[in-house]
């Protein structure tokens, strides 16, 4: 009844669910005498997360590492493209189009390129993470930045506002709300970037992490530990999600209404 | 302190608006076209003037072109045609458009913070106004947290903490209920007995612009032309001000009456000038 017991009902459903489905996963593999190098069984899957923590857990602080940085400097660039794309319109039609296009780029293409510049360390990769994850942040933000109510700035003007207070006054906090959205996309492609970002640059075995990990095991007869791999990655991107969620309530407490829940 | 717009066709020069707080002289405005349709002429040949604290009614049915006027008088647009010369002016849009991230008194203070201010100086400043307009206990609320009239109050602090001797109020109390807008009226008329400003209020209710001025203006339809201009002989409100009787006018100077006959012979002389019939 309470607002405290329905949040925590809400709270087991998705682990309910990711119960069930893990359930018939195990039932499928088990029932079906798919080969274990197609499909592992999650008991082998935890017994390979087990049995290699150590070597998962230094691939995993290696990924995660890109994962942050890569993710916070998609999230600077974007938010500084869009102010500047807000600020001068005609950034926005000479910069859009050339957005648009960077995401059609295969990864593989510039990685080589990109370790020429910035040699075998991290840099490459988080500009990769940075190149995949950017435009849901400019699109976002840009449209945040336009949606502020077109009263606002004759209102502001009257006030005598420069245009930079009405930008530090109105604009900026109005579009944080649609930042933080674009700012959700880019998190949930994040992982995934890394993972490209991996395998698609030439790297040192320092900067391995788990996307060359599991490269290696699903070519070699470790699917189970690929599938391990995977788990962990899979968890991390909904940590990071949630994250995401609490920053935001830091951030944007006004768009916290009783109404209406924030997820 | 007159600022002066000059107009885009014919250029006249004259660098003091005299007496008036307000002076405008057959002043024309169009939108330019957009799209197909052609340029929509909002105001036409409109001359008013209102003297340094006075409150001067600007009346129309919707669309007579009368945001477009206060816009003119704000300085946010140039005449095609005639001459404008205001004091500086501060607009107080329709919709009160607080910031949801700002408290009612960091909102009201927003104007001291673009002038420069400390955070706690500007909250100071408009703390202080608050408790001397009925206001206090509100200070820290959010927008979404008040009512739509207790919005419109904090939305004029803002206005007058602005500092500005002209205040151009659009359709303040449009969107409010008809005894909530009466409340507002009382509290407009006390407010602007402690803190004397010229004010231009642009309005579709004929009964307020005559319960709150002291001349009023009768505009046509689109393109709004002047059709009528009266003076409202009737005392101004001084007292009543969220229950305090301390106000500082002579005692006797209540609020206007909606009832008083002299009310209402003013609505029903502005409502002719309408054209909408005696009870429009």
């Amino acid at each position: 009844m309470s607002a405290r017991s329905a949040r925590a009902r809400r709270g087991w459903a998705p682990l309910l669910l990711s119960a069930a489905l893990l359930g018939a996963w195990e039932l499928y593999a088990d029932a079906s005498g798919v080969e274990e190098d197609l499909l592992p069984a999650p008991h082998a899957v935890a017994a390979a997360l087990w049995n290699n923590a150590g070597l998962v857990w230094h691939n995993f602080a290696v990924t995660a590492e890109q994962v942050v940085l890569g993710l916070a400097l998609a999230l600077a660039s974007g938010f500084a493209l869009a102010v500047a794309i807000h600020l001068f319109p005609l950034l926005r039609r000479a910069v859009y189009p050339l957005a648009v296009g960077s995401q059609a780029v295969p990864i593989p293409v510039i990685g080589v390129l990109l370790v020429f510049w910035w040699g075998f360390g991290i840099f490459p990769k988080l500009a990769v993470i940075a190149l995949i994850c950017f435009f849901p942040v400019v699109v976002s933000t840009v449209d945040g930045l336009a949606a502020v109510d077109p009263e606002q700035p004759k209102l502001l003007r009257t006030l005598d506002a420069s245009r930079w207070q009405a930008f530090r006054f109105a604009e900026l906090p109005a579009a944080l709300p649609a930042a933080l959205s674009g700012a959700r996309i880019a998190l949930a492609v994040g992982v995934i970037g890394a993972f490209i970002a991996e395998t698609s640059t030439p790297t040192t075995a320092a900067y391995s992490g788990l996307g060359r990990e599991i490269m290696t095991d699903a070519g070699g007869f470790q699917t189970a530990r690929a599938y391990a791999a995977t788990a962990v990655l899979f968890a991390f991107a909904i940590a990071c999600f949630y994250a995401l969620g609490l920053a935001e309530r830091k951030l944007v407490p006004w768009k916290l209404r009783p109404r209406g829940e924030t997820t | 302190m007159a600022t002066e717009l000059q107009s885009r066709a014919r250029p006249v020069i004259r660098r003091s608006a005299g007496e008036d707080a307000v002076s405008l002289d057959a002043v024309s405005f169009a939108y330019p076209a957009a799209g197909r349709g052609g340029a929509v002429q909002a105001l036409e040949q409109v001359s008013l003037r209102a003297a340094p604290g006075e409150l001067l009614a600007v009346v129309g049915p919707s669309g007579c072109g009368k945001s477009t006027l206060l816009e003119l008088i704000c300085g946010l647009q140039a005449p095609d045609a005639g001459r404008v010369a205001c004091a500086p002016a501060v607009l107080m849009p329709q919709r009160d458009l607080l910031l949801p991230w700002l408290s009612a008194v960091d909102n009201a203070a927003l104007a001291l913070r673009i002038a420069r201010l400390s955070r706690a100086e500007a909250r100071q400043r408009a703390d202080a106004l608050f408790a001397e307009l009925g206001l206090d206990g509100f200070q820290h609320a959010r927008p979404h947290e008040l009512s739509g009239g207790m919005r419109q109050r904090v939305a004029f602090v803002r206005t007058l903490l602005s500092g500005k001797p002209l205040l151009c109020l659009d359709e303040p109390f449009g969107a409010l209920d008809a005894i909530t807008r009466g409340e507002m009226q009382e509290w407009l008329a006390g407010t602007l007995a402690r803190e004397p400003r010229t004010v231009v209020l642009v309005t579709h209710d004929v009964e307020e612009a005559v319960l709150l001025a002291d001349r009023v203006v009768v505009l046509s339809p689109r393109p709004g032309r002047v059709l009528a201009q009266f003076e409202v002989e009737l005392p101004r409100s001084g007292t009543l001000l969220g229950g305090h009787p301390d106000g500082h006018r002579q005692a006797g100077d209540g609020p206007r009456q909606r009832t008083d006959p002299r009310v209402i012979a003013l609505r029903e002389q502005a409502l002719s000038a309408l054209g909408t019939g005696a009870r429009g």
